[in-house]
């Protein structure tokens, strides 16, 4: 078994907390963060979608920007999560060592482009935002106010994104390109993808439950979250606390629909079996699932499947979606999820999948539904996107 | 560790690129500020009902990596690694359009669907029902590097022997209308617009689909091998040679192993100095070249310099129309590429005969 790459920092911004205490009490005292939309006019305004209780100007002076920013939400999140990241890290000095940032969004700075999209020629003040549109503008921005030179990229795989990030992330380290990498992230509730997801009617009107029979869609929600990752050089030289490390790695096509996923999760069992050959685990070895379990009737179907090819005859592990607290949060799922299974390690807690009354007609899987103490080694989880995209990513404990 | 050669490219650009040698019909618009891709026969690739279908960036992505495909002589490759930096803005301007203008109502889901950055490299996997890895990069201007960067670690790590990688955006009306009020696109009617000699600034913009065959071994075929690819987010002017040396030294390399620079100068004369100081300096006995007065400036156009310097090394012919100055070597064997923008996103590939 390979020994993965050493976790050093995590931050976190979500609609159940806005650090990563906050986001883990929430978790265990199931406090969820879905409710009605507050932060965004639409007339949708009856949609459920996990929210982050702050507003932009209040993110602004959170972050102490100029007034003459032109910070995205997504930029704003961003840069809270990765900050509270790296100082969790201890790390003082940014460019120190050959470090990289590896970002992840799916619609970028989408927020400001749909609230200003017909006003830019005729408000020159709103000019400034144009530029930020652009999905790696928001890597650039939390670049910048991290101060890191370094290698800055981003990745755009739809949901998938930030399991993407990570992966990339622990190779660079593996393959001694970076001895650090700041790994995560971001995507802001907007208007665009609330609608996009209503015409494909996998939205639901009420809370979402993954793994159920009854289920009936997603909930949305904007996240943002950064993780640290170090050489095992830099962690022996400074003597650093490992949170956990990244042991595990898979991603691969389902080469079967741009927004569907095949009816046997061909993509989703793959990404967990290159996984599991990265890592050297056995699929026996893993003491939680962190489900995509996103309520889709698709999805959940799907990635079940895929789970039980994996695990064949074996008992399929405790698993949970966690997605009932925060809502579908996109790009940034895997990054929120990725601190949620460092704090199940941590905490060897295995977190309740709220909402869920009745098992799937189409197989034996039931979600654990409480909040459970259980020794966790190795937490394995997963992240599916539209165009495909599959990726699972498998933490182990120090 | 493995190397990485180039065995197969595909070209569609605002010039005519594929079939034909290369760009012997090439010519600068001096007259428009937005530059459109001559069209392949997308028929011969892509069914005329899948077709209309498709986003623009779609079916050249599809048609770029199908020439380079063919080019290389592969049926299959393990990895599909894409650069893009506003990806299927055309979906993206539409779906964003009718929720306005429609106030959320009345709203059908395909431009939705095909606005996702990864659309390009999931309908090539789709077509090609490749399973294997699938990733996307969207940065700006190392949005293609971050995929070569990406593509070079696959092969290395012996995780993937062939990939596919590829570098594509297209131009969105309103999109480039907003691009010309910020000032990233040159203005209105301030024609001949020229690249080397320009004051002003912005840039013409263009827009192109450029995928590349890489994979681990050196065939008949091969243009090149890919040595290395450095992102550096943040340089100042005056970094930049440095920063060429010390690529190059990590290489084993040396200036004066150079045989040519290909530089993004795009016309945007407040960042013109990081490339003519080199141009004027370091580098002014090694012959320098440019491209996006042919490919117009767009954020995966240093895929076009790629495509170009593959071309170089494996035809050894210097076209005219991409030489900067009048320096000449007798063979072409280590070309170096060198693009920023706005001072920000600095890339250094290098390729080798």
């Amino acid at each position: 078994m390979t020994k993965g790459v050493a976790i050093t920092g995590m931050g976190i911004i979500s609609s159940i907390g806005n650090s990563v205490e906050e986001n883990y009490y929430s978790l265990i005292e199931n406090k969820i963060g879905i409710s009605r939309i507050t932060n965004i006019s639409t007339v949708h305004e009856d949609v459920k979608v996990g929210e982050i209780k702050k507003t932009n100007d209040e993110l602004i002076s959170e972050l102490q920007l100029n007034p003459d920013n032109n910070f995205s939400r997504t930029a704003m999140i961003g840069t809270l999560a990765a900050k509270q990241a790296v100082e969790d890290a201890g790390i003082t000095s940014i460019n120190e060592f050959r470090t990289g940032l590896i970002s992840a969004t799916s619609v970028g700075g989408m927020d400001m482009t749909e609230k200003h999209y017909y006003d830019y020629f005729e408000q020159p003040e709103l000019v400034k935002y144009i530029a930020c549109h652009d999905g790696g503008d928001v890597a650039e921005k939390i670049a910048e106010q991290l101060g890191l030179k370094g290698m800055v990229t981003t990745i755009s795989t739809a949901c998938s994104s930030a399991a993407n990030a990570i992966m990339l992330g622990a190779r660079l380290i593996k393959t001694g390109k970076l001895d650090r990498v700041i790994v995560g992230g971001a995507d802001a509730m907007s208007k665009f993808t609330i609608n996009g997801f209503k015409t494909l009617m996998i939205l639901s009107d009420d809370y979402n439950q993954p793994f159920d029979n009854n289920r009936k869609g997603l909930n949305l929600g904007e996240a943002a979250a950064f993780l640290v990752l170090e050489s095992d050089e830099i962690v022996a030289k400074q003597n650093k606390k490992v949170l956990a490390r990244v042991s595990g790695y898979g991603n691969a096509n389902d080469a079967f629909h741009q927004t569907a996923s095949s009816e046997n999760g061909d993509g989703a069992f793959l990404a967990m079996k290159k996984a599991f050959e990265v890592s050297g685990l056995k699929p026996s070895q893993i003491d939680y699932i962190n489900v995509h379990g996103t309520a889709t009737p698709n999805n959940d179907l799907s990635e079940g499947r895929a789970i039980k090819r994996i695990y064949q005859d074996e008992t399929v592990p405790d698993f949970s979606s966690t997605k009932p607290f925060t809502g579908h949060t996109l790009a940034a799922a895997a990054a929120i999820e990725a601190v949620y299974s460092v704090l199940a390690i941590q905490h060897n807690v295995i977190y309740p999948n709220l909402n869920f009354k009745t098992p799937m007609e189409e197989f034996d899987l039931k979600p654990q539904t409480t909040l459970k103490n259980a020794t966790i080694e190795h937490v394995l989880s997963n992240s599916f996107g539209f165009g495909g995209n599959c990726s699972t990513l498998i933490f182990s404990k120090s | 560790m493995k190397k990485t050669y180039i065995n197969g490219v595909g070209c569609i650009s605002t010039q005519k690129t594929f079939d034909t040698v290369f760009l012997e019909e090439a010519a600068v618009n001096h007259d428009e500020n937005v530059l459109a891709i001559i069209p392949p026969a997308y028929k011969e690739y892509i069914s005329p009902a899948a077709s209309r279908r498709m986003a623009k960036g779609v079916k050249n992505g599809i048609v770029a990596s199908a020439l380079a495909m063919k080019d290389a002589n592969v049926e299959k490759v393990d990895a599909i690694i894409t650069g893009t930096g506003l990806g299927c803005i055309e979906d993206s301007e539409k779906f964003l359009k009718s929720i306005l203008d429609n106030k959320e109502e009345f709203l059908t889901p395909t431009s939705f669907i095909q606005s996702t950055h990864n659309t390009v490299g999931a309908q090539i996997a789709l077509l090609q029902q490749c399973k294997g890895y699938n990733f996307t990069y969207v940065n700006g201007a190392v949005s293609f590097e971050s995929a070569l960067i990406d593509a070079k670690m696959q092969i290395e790590e012996e995780e993937a022997q062939s990939v596919l990688v590829g570098g594509v955006d297209e131009n969105g009306e309103y999109t480039t209308a907003l691009f010309k009020l910020n000032g990233r696109i040159k203005a209105d009617n301030a024609a001949p617009y020229e690249v080397l000699t320009s004051t002003t600034s912005g840039a013409v913009y263009g827009e192109g689909a450029n995928f590349f065959v890489l994979e681990n071994e050196r065939k008949e075929n091969t243009y090149a091998e890919l040595l290395d690819i450095a992102i550096v987010n943040t340089l100042k002017e005056d970094e930049i040679e440095n920063e060429i040396k010390s690529f190059l030294k990590f290489n084993n390399l040396e200036i004066s192993d150079v045989d040519a620079l290909v530089l993004g100068f795009d016309g945007n004369a407040a960042f013109e100095n990081y490339y003519r100081n080199l141009t004027e300096n370091a580098f002014a006995t090694i012959p320098v070249l440019y491209y996006k007065h042919l490919s117009g400036e767009y954020d995966t156009a240093s895929a076009f310099a790629f495509w170009m310097a593959s071309k170089i090394l494996k035809t050894q012919e210097v076209p005219e129309i991409v030489k900067v100055n009048s320096a000449e070597k007798p063979a072409y064997k280590t070309i170096l590429l060198y693009n920023q923008l706005n001072g920000k996103n600095h890339s250094f590939t290098l390729l080798l005969k």
